[in-house]
């Protein structure tokens, strides 16, 4: 299992989309890059999520390094060679009521007051143009027209190859067991023997909460799994993502046809045993809410069901930076359900900081020193 | 034996639920009524008796001589069945099992009949789910004209429907004869029988022929070998096979070595075996591993049949190949486990009363590994050379692909393949593919099957339509617990 050298500029932890990226970004630095994974790169929430690419009702928090990672989505193909699967039908927030609806206006009133301007309210009728099969109550919606999706393990894989045709050093199958300095260097020692780096990246998704915690910087992450479901093929009747206001849905037909339901209903994490178990009875009320939305899906039928396994921290906002408490450490984890979008922009964003200290994409509210003192 | 028709009757909770009415489920599910245990035996056909004993009950073949002594032994085993205490459910699909949490070491089963589905919890569950054919991709295969030598027998007991015009019969393993037995019986007029087994097996089976010859298989082999093999045209040696035709089967290519002929034909029956249905215990989560012999993922089990996941055991042919005989043997040992686990029977009446049925289901299995390793197919067949060939029909996948994303993509597994290929990912969910798929990807990267791996199975194990799950009764936690 071991292989390649024993010593790089920077050892990535998680070979999740953020990982992969952050080790490819730093290798076009020039950086020399090991990346550790237990599994195989998009194992876990990175390969089995809804590959939603959405910048749509995004906390404010996340826009910069969204918008960031969204002109490299749109770009994908120049990047690692691949297309990723990426389609670009634009995301669209329905508002069931009124108050939904005043709700949407208020939001996007916000954003065009910091300067976003990538959500669009919509009234009855477009939205009744874009999803037809919506139910006629509908008063609007929000729209981000730049939105789309992409097959998530593919576009895990596409960065991971990449990564590797330029010279990162990619071992999987590899668990990290313990991580300790070493001079001006980290140890990172592995089931399948130890590498040293002047800086490693923490980007453990549902894992990264214990690495950090080994570095004595907790933070209240929980390992959650949330469930998805995905019909045989149905005669195409929807173009974008759509995702409700009020009700937990989304969902997304595929150029095949099949209709894949999500919502962040949670199954239960197993992360120790790499295993999630459904809860049916939650999966019902989130089909019952396509049930009673979308009366064309009545009679279709649900050919598999599913969780990844995901890092979920308390105020859903991922913990990305530098380290409060060491030099050289660097986090990129807990992205809370919504980091696939982000895993281009932030792997960019990272190895700029790495390499040059800084970036101009801002991440205020994002860093780890957040949660320092509340343990 | 009560049964059910509509879900609503079912109980909310059994000792024991079985999964499939084919020998060994209706075995298990008559010991333990007889042990006391509270049994739902679910099975998604209308009537009992699973592959081996299809349409027992209701078959219009009524000519005995054509089915065959075997199959009509299916009237006792379901006869036994009827006048249990077990409740019965047929045209019940079971699509799911996991933890339930209500009940800490119980199961929650997802059950669907008439269109209406339930969760119904189990303290033990027995999965008897059999086995399915091995597929067999050969250039053609998807014309119509070709079918499975399975989906023939199923044809002949279900409706007693035999293939019309010129059939031919091609492959390898002991249900190869007996359907040209069957077949030939019931006036199917059968040009050739086409069989695939390598010559090079002898020799690595020699060792297991004493067994064998002391076996009820030799016997039994021997008659239908004399049945056929006098009045049908043999071809042995095979090494190559395309069905061939523009919309509809024309014509078989055969290969025997270097020499090549064409034998026209109007029907082709393809069989390489059977295999474990592995479907249902994978997405349970219990443990498997390859068996290199019978040349499949087999589920780890113990000695009464129970699997890695503590209440759940698999009897019959899921547990590994042996036959009708031995799946019977089987569901009764499994059966007194379950019994034993629940507190129903103490250990020394388990081990007193499962003895003989132990030395009865080691008589019957001896000599099973001598078919396992004469009829291991040969490696083209299980892996088709040509790149063109179909190997997942849900998604249109050609066995050139597969290769491709193996040695150009770095793809290690069949579960990262599905991200580029879609295999797998049909309605099928992989069982049509599955065992290609890990044989292509194995023979691609030079390593073995077991350490390619296999899918991971995702429920509903059986598609399910979305009006029954949504019309699932939900707990109230289940309408708080919702997140972003």
């Amino acid at each position: 299992m071991r292989t390649g050298r024993d010593s790089a500029d920077v050892v990535v932890i998680g070979g999740g989309i953020h990982g992969c990226s952050t080790a490819l970004h730093c290798a076009l630095r020039g950086l020399s890059v090991i990346l550790i994974e237990k599994d195989h790169a998009g194992r876990h929430a990175s390969g089995v999520n809804a590959g939603g690419v959405r910048q749509l009702a995004r906390h404010v928090a996340e826009i910069p390094l969204s918008n960031a990672s969204m002109a490299i989505w749109h770009d994908i193909a120049n990047l690692v060679d691949d297309d990723c699967g990426f389609s670009s039908d634009g995301q669209v927030l329905v508002a069931e009521n009124e108050a939904d609806l005043a709700q949407c206006r208020a939001r996007v009133e916000d954003l065009n007051l910091r300067g976003f301007h990538h959500e669009e309210m919509i009234d009855a009728k477009e939205l009744r143009e874009i999803v037809p099969a919506v139910s006629e109550d509908c008063p609007g919606g929000v729209i981000s027209r730049r939105d789309g999706a992409a097959i998530p393990l593919r576009a895990t894989q596409a960065f991971k190859l990449k990564a590797q045709r330029i010279g990162v050093d990619v071992r999987e199958g590899v668990r990290v067991t313990k991580i300790e300095h070493d001079g001006a260097n980290w140890r990172v020692v592995t089931d399948a023997g130890e590498c040293l780096a002047p800086r490693i990246v923490n980007a453990a998704g549902a894992w990264g909460g214990r690495i950090a915690a080994d570095l004595g910087e907790p933070v209240p992450l929980e390992a959650v799994a949330p469930m998805l479901s995905i019909t045989a093929p149905l005669p195409a009747f929807i173009k974008p993502v759509v995702i409700l206001r009020g009700r937990k849905l989304s969902f997304k037909q595929f150029g095949n046809g099949t209709v894949l339901i999500g919502g962040g209903y949670l199954g239960r994490a197993l992360p120790d045993e790499n295993r999630t178990i459904l809860d049916w009875s939650k999966l019902a009320s989130n089909l019952k809410t396509v049930w009673e939305l979308f009366p064309i899906m009545r009679g279709a039928s649900i050919v598999r069901a599913w969780a990844g396994i995901e890092g979920r921290i308390a105020d859903e906002l991922p913990v990305f930076g530098r380290s409060a408490k060491h030099e050289g450490v660097y986090h990129q984890f807990g992205f809370s359900l919504h980091g696939f979008q982000l895993g281009p922009g932030a792997g960019a964003v990272m190895a700029e900081i790495i390499a040059t200290g800084r970036s101009n994409v801002p991440i205020d509210g994002l860093g780890i020193e957040r949660f320092a003192g509340s343990h | 034996m009560t049964p059910v028709k509509d879900i609503a009757t079912v109980a909310e909770a059994y000792d024991l639920i079985v999964v499939g009415a084919g020998p060994a489920g209706l075995s298990a599910g008559v010991r333990a009524a007889e042990l006391g245990l509270s049994v739902l035996l679910a099975d998604e056909n209308p009537t009992p008796g699973g592959q081996i004993y299809r349409a027992i009950t209701t078959t219009p073949v009524t000519d005995r001589s054509i089915l065959g002594e075997d199959y009509w032994r299916g009237s006792g085993i379901v006869a036994r069945f009827e006048k249990s205490a077990a409740t019965y459910a047929p045209g019940c699909t079971v699509w799911s099992i996991g933890p339930d949490e209500a009940t800490p070491g119980s199961f929650e089963l997802g059950l669907s009949l008439g269109g209406k589905a339930r969760m119904i919890s189990a303290a033990q569950v027995i999965l008897a789910t059999g086995a399915q054919e091995r597929p067999f991709p050969i250039p053609g295969w998807t014309l119509p004209g070709v079918m499975t030598a399975g989906a023939a027998q199923i044809a002949l007991k279900g409706s007693g429907i035999v293939p019309s015009g010129r059939t031919v019969i091609a492959g390898c393993g002991p249900l190869l004869y007996l359907l040209a037995s069957q077949l030939a019986a019931a006036g199917t007029e059968i040009v050739a029988v086409l069989d695939t087994t390598p010559r090079s097996n002898w020799s690595k089976a020699l060792a297991a022929l004493p067994d064998f010859l002391r076996s009820p298989y030799l016997a039994k082999g021997l008659k239908l070998m004399a049945a056929t093999r006098g009045k049908l045209r043999f071809l042995t040696g095979v090494t190559g096979l395309a069905a061939q035709g523009e919309k509809q089967l024309g014509g078989i290519r055969v290969e025997r070595g270097s020499r090549v002929e064409t034998i026209p034909c109007d029907a082709l029956l393809l069989h390489q075996g059977v295999l474990p249905s592995v479907n249902f215990s994978n997405a349970a989560g219990c443990e498997h591993y390859f068996d290199e012999e019978q040349h499949a993922w087999l589920p780890r089990l113990d000695e009464w049949y129970a699997s890695s996941v503590a209440g759940i055991a698999i009897a019959g042919d899921g547990a590994g190949i042996g036959g009708a005989e031995s799946a019977a043997l089987r569901g009764e040992i499994a059966a007194f486990g379950a019994a034993f686990r629940l507190g129903k029977l103490g250990e020394s009446q388990r081990d007193a009363q499962a003895a003989p049925v132990r030395a009865e289901l080691s008589r019957r299995l001896r000599g099973r590994r001598f078919l396992d390793l004469i009829y291991k197919p040969a490696p083209q067949f299980l892996a088709p050379p040509q790149d063109e060939t179909i190997i997942c029909r849900c998604e249109e996948v050609t066995a050139g692909q597969v290769r491709d994303a193996a040695a150009r993509l770095g793809v290690t597994g069949p579960n990262q393949m599905k991200a580029f290929l879609r295999c797998g990912m049909g309605p099928c969910q992989g069982r049509l593919c599955g065992p290609t798929v890990v044989e292509l990807i194995a023979q691609t990267r030079g390593v073995s099957p077991a350490e390619t791996g296999y899918y991971r199975l995702r429920p509903p194990v059986k598609p399910v339509t979305l009006a029954e799950l949504a019309a699932l009764p939900a707990t109230e936690a289940a309408v708080k617990a919702v997140v972003r």
